[in-house]
């Protein structure tokens, strides 16, 4: 079962392609006011996830997901 | 900050095209001619992006009998299904809607919208999950929300993905609704039917398929997808709509399950709106009637699709996966895609455009539907009006021309 650190640095590496070399991705990181991810990425980032962890992300939970520490605390809940 | 601000990208791009005179969004029909012939925003043109596929909008079996219908019946029910909004002609319908698609039980819905979004939202409550494709109607999506179960989709028309979400549902799956549809409406594929249903009967679960725009196109009798793939027994609610073969307005569900009468009186789209009016009910009769008289229509729907299809693939455009009587080229720019909709309107083509978030992906679709009404001359006056477009042309072009 993965643990939030695990979780987290995944998150990093999947999004990197998504967002521009200079930028620097924390757990504070805003995936749509600041990153400017469109919701069709992040919805492409959320099923590389899905697949990594072998879990499915109910859409439900998108509304309560702002920042990477909230999606990576929403997906140590599913795992 | 205001409600309103929210309201400001649609704002936007309103006043950015009403600056250049492009009306794509609400364009006026200020004549209909005929089932494929129309003056819209002040040009006459060849309508190809109608939906009316069965071409049956102007058939004199239909407007006969929905004329008869209102002389006799008035011009509306005023009243919901559950109250004073069942006449004996709604019930009528549903007979003869279960009877076509074989099925025991039939809802009628006053649109198609209704009928999707409501069985979407009612099938499946809280504690519950709903598994759908990605790409699903608006109306599915509006529903499932509403529904307060889980909601889980899986990537498009893909059966190894939707068997992997299945698989991790474990006990839950029996308490799980699978949502699928038949022609999918903007890019005009087919789901995999089989393959869904394949994996359905591994896992469970229930599974519902919209055949909004198969009805009347698919299948020996016209029934659908499911009907063609042969695999009708395994689907447990078929929902649909009269906006599209059957040229009128309204939609329904069938389905074996006992259980879908007790599910009408719990589908709050259904209890609180008025019903279908009687002429509406009276034109969908006839429509379905003819449906089943007229095999002759889905043949020359398909050919007309084949003459589009192939012909804006000679052109050079990028057109869907597969032959279907939605025929939609893909643009990449945007702004390319506004400014060859207004040419084509110039040209004597209306098509309806499409952009996000409405269309798959990033890409923007000029979107056409073929009728079974459309001539050959119609289809081939359409394909010259693809072939005026300038491939070069952008928006920031349109402001010199």
């Amino acid at each position: 079962m993965p643990e939030y650190n695990e979780l987290i640095t995944r998150i990093y590496e999947v999004l990197q392609p998504f967002v521009k070399a200079e930028v620097e991705l924390t757990e504070d990181s805003e995936l749509v006011t600041e990153l400017g991810l469109t919701s069709l990425q992040v919805m492409s980032l959320i099923e590389h996830i899905e697949d990594d962890f072998d879990i499915s992300v109910p859409l439900n939970i998108l509304p309560d997901i702002r920042t990477l520490r909230d999606l990576a605390n929403q997906l140590v809940k599913l795992t | 900050m205001s409600l309103f601000d929210k309201f400001k990208p649609i704002i936007d791009i309103r006043s950015e095209l009403d600056s250049l005179g492009i009306m794509p969004f609400g364009a006026v029909t200020e004549k209909i001619l005929s089932p494929t012939e129309a003056i819209v925003n002040g040009h006459e043109v060849i309508l190809a992006g109608t939906n009316n596929y069965l071409g049956l909008t102007f058939d004199p079996e239909c407007i006969a009998a929905a004329k008869t219908a209102i002389e006799e019946q008035g011009t509306g029910t005023t009243g919901s299904r559950m109250a004073n909004g069942t006449f004996a002609e709604h019930v009528r319908l549903e007979q003869e809607l279960a009877g076509f698609f074989d099925k025991q039980y039939a809802i009628v819905f006053s649109t198609g919208y209704a009928a999707t979004m409501g069985m979407a939202s009612t099938l499946a409550g809280p504690g519950d999950v709903i598994v759908m494709d990605a790409d699903s109607h608006a109306s599915l999506y509006d529903g499932v929300r509403l529904s307060g179960a889980e909601v889980i989709r899986f990537r498009h028309s893909d059966a190894a993905d939707l068997e992997k979400r299945l698989r991790r549902l474990g006990e839950r799956i029996s308490n799980t609704l699978i949502i699928v549809e038949g022609i999918y409406s903007m890019l005009g594929d087919r789901a995999p039917l089989r393959e869904f249903v394949e994996v359905k009967r591994r896992y469970g679960g229930l599974l519902m398929v919209d055949e909004a725009h198969s009805l009347g196109m698919l299948g020996e009798h016209g029934r659908g997808l499911a009907e063609q793939e042969g695999v009708e027994d395994d689907v447990d609610f078929i929902v649909g709509t009269f906006s599209k073969s059957l040229g009128a307005i309204g939609g329904y569900c069938v389905s074996n399950h006992p259980q879908l009468d007790a599910i009408r009186f719990a589908t709050r789209s259904y209890i609180f709106t008025a019903s279908p009016s009687p002429s509406v009910i009276a034109s969908t009769r006839a429509a379905l009637r003819l449906l089943q008289e007229r095999p002759g229509l889905r043949k020359q729907l398909w050919d007309n699709a084949r003459q589009l299809y192939s012909g804006l693939q000679e052109l050079g455009f990028q057109v869907g996966p597969e032959v279907s009587p939605v025929v939609a080229v893909t643009v990449e720019d945007r702004d390319r895609a506004i400014f060859w909709w207004n040419q084509l309107l110039q040209q004597g083509a209306y098509v309806n455009l499409v952009m996000p978030p409405a269309s798959p992906g990033n890409n923007s679709l000029l979107r056409c539907s073929v009728s079974a009404a459309h001539t050959s001359e119609q289809i081939d006056r359409i394909l010259a009006a693809f072939a005026t477009l300038d491939k070069q042309a952008s928006l920031a072009a349109s402001d010199n021309a």
